[in-house]
């Protein structure tokens, strides 16, 4: 029987969940806050934590200036398209790793998740120069086959990781019924896996949203994404952070949202196995 | 089997997506996030109409991440960018490569002969042009004119470093939160070693010798460093070895600092009464010197070229002549005002007395950019160009490695003498290992 939580404790904890979710929170709300400031009030000292004098002006320079729903967009056709890509070569490699295991698999699983400890700038000259022969550089298409290359391993880690907690009987019973190799996996393993795939999207999407190396250095001006729309905004010679903060946040917003929405999905995703 | 059908819907919506139609002729223009290139940006209308088959498309960058993106793009001739916005310190380097087209062709309206010569002899190699300043900068004292007079000096024109310091510790008022002298100590090739190496100038040192040899072991380089750290431990804000340019700026327009020796583009910041508390006080003086001949001041200059893989050549110097020709200057004033035209870059602007009266650091900017000779930097000889820098492919890394050095001298973290020793040491093995020292 679990032993009963006293009623001090339970406060305790949850003011300290308190604290420690508006820590984290606090660099975005903060950017939010100085968003809605003039230039002038976003360098005040000591700052002050409400904007003086709200105002909107940020957000008309802004989008003013940059064509904001042309970056949402490579943003937005990125991360899906990179995702939906992913998904299509991940689920038959995690379904063969997780039910038809050899000696090697896991040495290949932990090959494919060494690939993420090498630092993305050893491979940009090399990269770059494949994408300028196959006429790839600053093109949507491009981009998203890198983004689905870096992400493949944390895909096929965590369906595998789901995919071993699904019965192989009912995959075996579904055999014995008949069923050929695809139709077992469409209409069997699919339709378990959905919570797992859900949220291995939503992980995925956010990663390729966030993702500021490729995405800034192998596009120009057609393809380029959010990324590139928040770093026109930073300069090492002049004070433009209000504005800055405005980009920010317009680039934040819909995985802030996403993200908001999805939170139980992804934080079960991200769980999957860990009180086995 | 409706997620897999969604999935296959949105896929190939992705994918349809992937290409768009282009001009007859669209530029591809790679630029740096300030003042004066948005401007431009607002401003193209006017081009378009001159040169209605002409599309621009932006891709505007802060300037690290645009240096990282454009040197891959010319190293590999990617071909991206048919215009790039590119500063005095790779012009030298990416011509001598073959990388950059020479700017022959831009026409009798361009007056080359107008530009400030110290401006075009950075940008020029073997006396042709490779890339057309867009705007130019040196660095110079920026000063509060009513704590001056509260400390009983005078700012001369062009102060001493003995000068400076004895003006920054009389202005010193911590109890009041005054920092009498306001510098960078970011680390950083472009961030306090631009500062750093400026000021080493005018202490007679210099990076190497005509053999490419090191020179940090030298005394001239000891006097620079001690004598930087001893001021800002007397008279800098708190946590100097974090500041850079914009952090400076801050603490000068909240009445934070009595002087601040910075980019000349700061001169329209600090008088700006809309950001800066302080604008209806601020004076302006050349750089310090010690009296050896040379200021401690810097010349940069952001500039157009085009790069060799560009298939667009002729448009992208028509592009390049309209936004860095005099009729630009004009085109500015009449819709911004004469303060807003970018300086530093054109010897008849100096002499338009409309500007001088919009622009009070105008007269000084001149004469810092005119001071500095990026041929002749140092004291001594050197094998080298450039004032701020040394305009070799090593010295990005070396810059930043040596910035750390210094910037953790300044902290307290290492003794000068350690530091001069490890910059030595680097400097030695870097130098060895590019084959200049044999």
């Amino acid at each position: 029987m679990a032993r009963a939580v006293s009623p001090r404790r339970k406060w305790s904890f949850t003011v300290l969940a308190w604290i420690v979710a508006l820590l984290l929170f606090f660099p975005i709300l903060w950017t939010i806050l100085t968003s809605f400031k003039t230039e002038g009030d976003a360098i005040l000292f000591p700052p002050a934590f409400l904007p003086p004098h709200w105002t909107l002006e940020n957000f008309v320079e802004v989008q003013d200036r940059s064509n904001y729903f042309k970056h949402f967009f490579n943003s937005v056709v990125i991360s899906i398209g990179s995702t939906l890509l992913g998904l299509v070569i991940t689920v038959p490699a995690a379904w063969s790793m997780a039910f038809s295991p050899t000696k090697r698999t896991k040495d290949i699983l932990m090959w494919m998740l060494s690939t993420k400890m090498m630092p993305a700038v050893g491979v940009l000259v090399p990269i770059y120069l494949i994408f300028k022969s196959l006429n790839l550089l600053d093109s949507l298409f491009g981009l998203t086959i890198i983004l689905m290359l870096i992400n493949l391993p944390i895909m096929v880690w965590m369906l595998y990781t789901y995919f071993r907690e699904i019965p192989v009987d009912i995959l075996e019973a579904s055999r014995m019924d008949g069923a050929v190799l695809w139709k077992e996996i469409v209409y069997v393993l699919l339709p378990m896996a959905i919570p797992g795939i859900a949220s291995t999207m939503l992980l995925n999407i956010i990663l390729a949203w966030n993702e500021a190396f490729w995405t800034l250095n192998l596009t120009a001006a057609n393809a380029a994404p959010l990324t590139a729309f928040i770093a026109s905004y930073s300069s090492p010679e002049g004070l433009f952070w209000a504005k800055l903060s405005a980009a920010s946040t317009l680039a934040i917003a819909p995985i802030l949202v996403i993200g908001w929405f999805s939170q139980k999905q992804l934080v079960r995703g991200m769980t999957f196995g860990a009180v086995k | 089997m409706r997620l897999l059908k969604t999935a296959l819907f949105l896929t190939s919506i992705s994918l349809l997506a992937l290409s768009s139609a282009e001009a007859a002729t669209t530029l591809t223009i790679a630029t740096v996030n300030n003042g004066d290139m948005i401007r431009m940006q607002k401003l193209t209308d006017d081009f378009k109409a001159k040169n209605p088959d002409i599309d621009l498309q932006w891709v505007t960058l802060e300037e690290n991440v645009l240096r990282q993106k454009v040197t891959t793009d010319i190293a590999t001739k990617g071909g991206q960018y048919d215009v790039l916005t590119i500063g005095t310190y790779e012009v030298p380097i990416w011509a001598k490569n073959g990388w950059l087209v020479a700017l022959d062709n831009l026409g009798a309206d361009f007056k080359v002969d107008d530009l400030l010569p110290a401006i075009r002899n950075g940008l020029s190699v073997d006396g042709k042009l490779y890339a057309s300043p867009f705007y130019g900068e040196s660095s110079y004292v920026m000063y509060r004119k009513d704590l001056m007079e509260k400390a009983g000096l005078t700012m001369p024109d062009s102060p001493t470093w003995d000068f400076i310091k004895q003006a920054a510790e009389k202005m010193t008022d911590r109890a009041n939160g005054i920092n009498g002298i306001c510098l960078r100590g970011k680390a950083g090739w472009g961030e306090n070693m631009a500062f750093l190496t400026a000021m080493s100038n005018s202490f007679g040192a210099r990076w190497f010798d005509e053999k490419w040899q090191p020179q940090f072991d030298q005394p001239e380089w000891k006097n620079t460093l001690q004598f930087y750290v001893d001021l800002m431990k007397a008279a800098g804000p708190s946590g100097a070895s974090s500041n850079g340019f914009n952090e400076n700026l801050t603490l000068f327009q909240q009445g934070k600092c009595g002087m601040w020796i910075d980019a000349t583009v700061a001169g329209s910041f600090v008088t700006d009464p809309k950001a800066s508390t302080v604008a209806d006080k601020v004076g302006f003086a050349l750089a310090p010197n010690t009296g050896l001949g040379k200021n401690a001041n810097w010349l940069w200059a952001w500039s157009l070229a085009i790069p060799a893989g560009s298939q667009k050549t002729e448009a992208a110097e028509k592009f390049i002549a309209w936004a860095t020709g005099p009729a630009y200057l004009d085109l500015v004033a009449s819709k911004e005002g004469w303060a807003n035209v970018p300086p530093g870059t054109r010897t008849s602007l100096y002499s338009n007395p409309e500007y001088t009266k919009a622009a009070p650091f105008a007269a000084m900017t001149l004469a810092s950019i005119n001071s500095a000779d990026p041929t002749h930097p140092t004291v001594k000889p050197v094998p080298y160009t450039g004032v701020q820098f040394v305009a070799i492919p090593e010295f990005q890394g070396l810059g930043d490695t040596v910035g750390k050095l210094f910037s953790a001298a300044l902290a307290g973290q290492s003794s000068v003498d350690d530091a001069l020793k490890q910059a030595q040491d680097v400097a030695t093995r870097t130098m060895t290992k590019g084959g200049y020292i044999k």
